[in-house]
């Protein structure tokens, strides 16, 4: 297990290295490279750009301006907005609270209805209800959140007034309910299509599970049907869906973005795209570094999971 | 030369060539994904033809007017452009970006899978860590941080979609030849001095295009799905000319105003990316039997 865990881990490091030379790298073959909107704008003359360049560090070579910004990211030193020139690690953890509020409310619905519709898919399989499901689910998964967010603003918001078309709170209130109403427009828009994928994904892990011998000798044995799927097959399922729950992040991640400027949820996915449309670099680097570290790291925790609940994985490393 | 009686020959059967395709048009869905796709296609190649108007012909007269109005089947937008035809030349806009996107995507991930497995070593460690380096980035930060650096055009929107995505096709790729490299008929080509060029694109390529189609399939939808979004932010396809994704950029207000002119390039997004993942879903279950069972579940 402890070899398993290092190698799991060196490999998270390796990974989160190159995440950060990509990113890095990106940034700077950008034509017009990071201040590509100062240059653009006529008030602002040449020697204010070398000014601002000197400030920031930019007119050093490229290898170490990385290596600076990389030990900057290690030591919680994440730079300065280019707009305001607040600090971006304030800027960006300020949003991640609501942005994994939104994600943590979204995976959490997601799984409870999609692994119980994926269940009795499996269980009632090429019945109307499975049918009904997989025609549903790929609808679902075919559907731009961001026209489906807005489709459910004009419905419930405008239409009907049931809800609050966007937002965290209102600005007068802010109590428990109050923001639950906030939350269930952009939970329900972004768990979709998580429901979706878990529901096919759950049925086909079940599939497989329920063609076992293992299953044929409890159902021989003569154990209630809800016993072996709760006990014996649920428990098999339960390493591929922790797997999926960690694959599934870079969806979620992504997913929230959208959702989270649909419904102007202040999260870090609105924030990226509003400093997108400023060419804030610094804001823009920090987000996609946050993002991607909170993909390695799911990844690497559903791995030891993986490992927790199904002795085999211990054996074969990777 | 040798007399061989007449019925000792063994001709191929005919049906079976065309098996996959039947069984493709036999599942319904994929059916009418194929029937949809077709007419998508057909509308929009023939957009010059077909399309009432031209596609920025400005009306002020007849700003916001209903579907079903007289003169605008699906009524008019804020400038009193005819929505079926801008509807129908946006499709050619979007369609050919998730088609050369796909291309892409295809290309680049045939390419880097093939690469690592083939060669092994250093160059297949190198290539599968990239591989795994750029799946921890979701596609769609990853994908905006790039369209809002790039002047945006077709070619440029198709290649940075592409671009983005192919990381899941090198590893079907990859993990299909490392298979395959073990093969005897593999080693039988190399031993009579085929070149690693012909070995990968007469011994391999054909035996791994069967996954490739369906991820290809599935990649379209996924292609057209991502040029609305950054259409949508504004980082797409520009106006005047448009696409699917960029007719919806007003939506929030449009919804209040003229709700139809937000709501139908939304269904004809959903209607080629649904028809797409059908397909897709028909292909992996005509092209692998193995597979039949499983399919509707796997994970894209």
């Amino acid at each position: 297990m402890l070899r398993f865990l290092a190698h799991r881990l060196a490999q998270s490091v390796v990974l989160l290295l190159g995440v950060s030379i990509i990113g890095f790298g990106l940034m700077h073959l950008a034509p017009g490279g990071p201040l590509a909107l100062y240059t653009i704008n006529p008030t602002v003359t040449a020697q204010d750009i070398e000014r601002v360049k000197a400030q920031f560090g930019l007119d050093q070579p490229v290898a170490i301006q990385y290596l600076k910004w990389a030990e900057g990211m290690f030591t919680g030193n994440w730079g300065y907005s280019f707009f305001g020139g607040q600090q971006v690690r304030e800027i960006v953890l300020d949003r991640m609270p609501a942005t994994l509020e939104l994600m943590g409310t979204s995976l959490f619905l997601a799984l409870m209805i999609g692994v119980t519709i994926g269940i009795v898919s499996a269980v009632r399989r090429n019945s109307v209800a499975d049918y009904a499901s997989a025609v549903a689910a790929m609808i679902a998964l075919s559907l731009p959140t961001f026209w489906f967010g807005l489709l459910a603003i004009y419905l419930f918001a405008q239409t009907l007034e049931w809800l609050p078309a966007g937002g965290v709170a209102s600005t007068s209130g802010g109590d428990l309910v109050d923001r639950l109403r906030h939350l269930v427009l952009p939970v329900a828009v972004l768990s979709f299509v998580l429901v979706a994928q878990w529901s096919r994904y759950t049925r086909s892990a079940m599939l497989d599970i329920l063609n076992q011998d293992y299953i044929r000798t409890a159902e021989a044995k003569g154990l209630k049907r809800s016993r072996i799927l709760l006990n014996h097959a649920l428990r098999a399922c339960l390493a591929p869906l922790i797997t999926l729950a960690g694959l599934q992040l870079p969806l979620l991640v992504g997913g929230a973005l959208v959702t989270e400027t649909v419904f102007s949820w202040p999260g870090m996915g609105l924030l990226f795209v509003n400093a997108l449309g400023m060419r804030d670099y610094p804001v823009l680097m920090a987000i996609l570094m946050v993002s991607a570290f909170v993909v390695v790291l799911g990844n690497l925790l559903a791995d030891i999971a993986v490992a927790l609940v199904d002795p085999r994985v211990k054996l074969g490393y990777g | 030369m040798v007399d061989v009686p007449a019925a000792e020959i063994i001709l191929p059967r005919p049906a079976q060539r065309f098996g996959a395709l039947r069984r493709l048009l036999r599942h319904r869905l994929a059916a009418l994904g194929l029937i949809v796709i077709g007419l998508l296609a057909i509308g929009s190649a023939g957009a010059p033809w077909l399309a009432p108007y031209q596609p920025d012909d400005i009306d002020i007269a007849q700003r916001y007017a209903p579907p079903l109005s007289e003169g605008h089947i699906l009524g008019s937008d804020d400038l009193g452009r005819d929505v079926l035809t801008r509807l129908l030349y946006a499709g050619q806009v979007s369609l050919s970006v998730g088609l050369a996107a796909m291309l892409v995507t295809v290309l680049v991930g045939f390419a880097v899978g093939a690469f690592a497995a083939y060669h092994g070593g250093w160059v297949d460690i190198a290539l599968m860590r990239l591989t795994d380096i750029m799946l921890c980035f979701p596609s769609v930060f990853l994908l905006l941080f790039v369209a809002a650096f790039v002047t945006p055009s077709l070619a440029s929107i198709a290649l940075m979609i592409g671009l983005t995505c192919w990381m899941e096709i090198a590893r079907i790729v990859y993990v299909q030849i490392l298979t395959l490299k073990s093969a005897d008929f593999i080693a039988a080509a190399r031993m009579v001095g085929a070149p690693s060029w012909r070995i990968i694109f007469r011994q391999i390529l054909p035996n791994t295009l069967a996954p490739i189609l369906v991820a290809a399939t599935l990649n379209m939808a996924n292609a057209i799905l991502l040029e609305s979004y950054i259409s949508f932010l504004g980082y797409g396809i520009q106006p005047p000319a448009a696409s699917w994704g960029n007719m919806l950029t007003n939506a929030q207000s449009d919804f209040q105003v003229d709700p139809w002119l937000a709501i139908l390039p939304g269904l004809a997004i959903t209607l080629a990316v649904a028809s797409f993942n059908f397909i897709g879903d028909g292909l992996r279950d005509a092209l692998d039997p193995r597979m039949r069972e499983r399919s509707a579940g796997a994970l894209r």
